[in-house]
């Protein structure tokens, strides 16, 4: 928080009555919003115990969030396996010294990042049994889905990873006797993966969301069965939303939370490039440049 | 291509179109107004406004846009009662844009918020040495300058953004998503055609506008 430095003095006497009337004012003002949200849903008799009883019972729990929990990390776990795969294939295939591997590379993660997630699951889902004669199921139209556009921010982030890494590393291999594909993938991809492991880890909350998109598509994941299949049983849909959005919210601060440790550790020790080198590639895919989605 | 020689057919794959540029445009807005102010709260000497910002960022940033959009619908209107227009599609459309923009502008905080971070602290500490107030170095120095910074990033919040609207279709809005599984589902003949169609269009729409911000962030860069 290095800004919040710098935009404005150190409080002197005045600046801190006024701060201190400015915290009051707006303090009273959030106050009253929030007792002003408090009262509609009050309103609506939405804090009404019988809605909100069904979380205190262990039925709840075991039926219908955790199983919906356990489908919405099942596929986002099987999600990223895939993607990374899929990233790191389609980042190498960018690199490529051959144009007719470059060119359909580089179309294939364009066209994938420029389609909507949800346009693909429908494709996946409603149109490939048209053409393949057998149902896809809604978990592998979901994962199928979330492993093409995923794994094309992937391509670009390990792109830009590979590249950060200075020219010496490879024509040092290169001058031990290493074949192009040896420096690829002993020398470059274990090096960008370290650097990368960041932008990984905070694609992951991205791919967590996008699984909710399954609900569309039936997929029993939690925002399915824990908001509109419990809600279906007890009637209290604003409740389960709440409680359904508050799991989201914790799983994904933990993961952005490791993110960020993960970040500053890469900064502080490993990856001992050049400093030059070290600022560009976290500009080109820093935590904060990955695309929000679903 | 039989599928859109059919008027109707050709006319509902161009309204969805339409509701997604709609969505996105009103979306946009809302979001960027939205997100400025987030951001500026964020940076603000008053802890409370602080403590705001941080904590829409920090909850409308990591609750799956579907579960926002759902509980727009079934939350705010349904139980609620908040309706936003007589007519149903407009009512389902307002939901989505307050959905959308209450989403994306934690995006967009986030993105100029790291946009202050790149203006040298020098900039602000000159400012604040002139005498300027909070306010001032922020509008008149700070901002202007992180705004160049933030041209790349933004795009991709907007990119995305367009891309989200489909998700509006989950609360019966007819816009492009929905358009296409209906026509698959009554075209099975066609699967491959349709879809190329569509996600043409978008590809079509977006990659462009992709290089379009990033050639514009390069002519807009601070040359330092």
């Amino acid at each position: 928080m290095s800004t919040s430095n710098v935009l404005y003095d150190h409080p002197g006497p005045r600046a801190r009555i006024r701060n201190a009337v400015l915290s009051v004012v707006f303090g009273v003002g959030l106050v009253a919003l929030l007792w002003w949200i408090y009262r509609k849903f009050d309103e609506a008799g939405q804090w009404e115990a019988n809605l909100w009883k069904p979380f205190t019972e262990a039925k709840t729990w075991t039926q219908f969030i955790v199983p919906g929990l356990q489908q919405t990390l099942l596929a986002a776990g099987t999600g990223m396996v895939l993607s990374l795969a899929f990233g790191i294939v389609f980042a190498v295939g960018r690199l490529s010294d051959h144009r007719w591997i470059r060119v359909p590379s580089g179309a294939v993660v364009e066209f994938f990042r420029a389609v909507p997630l949800l346009l693909m699951i429908f494709f996946i889902f409603y149109g490939v049994p048209f053409l393949i004669q057998r149902p896809v199921s809604a978990f592998w139209s979901v994962v199928i889905g979330l492993t093409l556009y995923n794994g094309s921010v992937l391509t670009e982030a390990f792109r830009a990873g590979i590249r950060s890494i200075p020219g010496g590393q490879s024509e040092a291999a290169y001058a031990v006797g290493m074949r192009k594909a040896q420096v690829m993938r002993l020398i470059l991809i274990p090096q960008a993966a370290r650097a990368m492991l960041p932008v990984i880890v905070s694609q992951l909350v991205v791919l967590l969301k996008d699984t909710a998109l399954g609900y569309i598509v039936a997929f029993p994941e939690l925002l399915q069965r824990g908001v509109n299949d419990l809600a279906a049983n007890y009637g209290n849909v604003v409740a389960a939303a709440m409680v359904v959005a508050a799991i989201y919210i914790v799983i994904n601060t933990l993961l952005t939370l490791l993110a960020n440790w993960l970040d500053g550790r890469a900064r502080r020790r490993a990856f001992r490039v050049s400093k030059q080198a070290a600022p560009s590639s976290n500009q080109v895919g820093g935590p904060a440049v990955v695309e929000p989605q679903g | 291509m039989h599928v859109f020689a059919d008027q109707a057919n050709f006319d509902a794959y161009v309204s969805g179109f339409l509701w997604i540029l709609k969505l996105t445009g009103a979306a946009a807005v809302l979001a960027l107004l939205l997100g400025v102010l987030l951001a500026a709260f964020r940076v603000s000497p008053v802890p409370v406004l602080r403590g705001f910002g941080t904590a829409w960022v920090n909850i409308f940033r990591n609750t799956p846009l579907t579960l926002i959009i759902f509980f727009c619908y079934f939350g705010l209107f349904s139980t609620l009662g908040l309706s936003l227009a007589d007519d149903l599609d407009l009512n389902n459309y307002w939901l989505g844009v307050v959905g959308l923009s209450v989403y994306t502008a934690s995006f967009v905080c986030e993105a100029v918020r790291s946009g202050i971070n790149t203006v040298p602290n020098g900039q602000a500490e000159a400012a604040r040495a002139i005498g300027l107030t909070f306010f001032q170095t922020l509008r008149i120095v700070v901002l202007p300058q992180a705004g160049r910074a933030v041209v790349a990033p933004l795009g991709s919040v907007l990119i995305a953004l367009c891309k989200n609207a489909t998700i509006v279709g989950t609360i019966g809005l007819m816009e492009s998503s929905s358009v296409m599984k209906d026509l698959i589902n009554s075209n099975g003949d066609a699967v491959i055609a349709i879809f190329a169609v569509f996600a043409g269009t978008f590809a079509a729409l977006l990659i462009p506008t992709g290089y379009f911000f990033g050639w514009l962030a390069n002519r807009l860069a601070v040359k330092r």
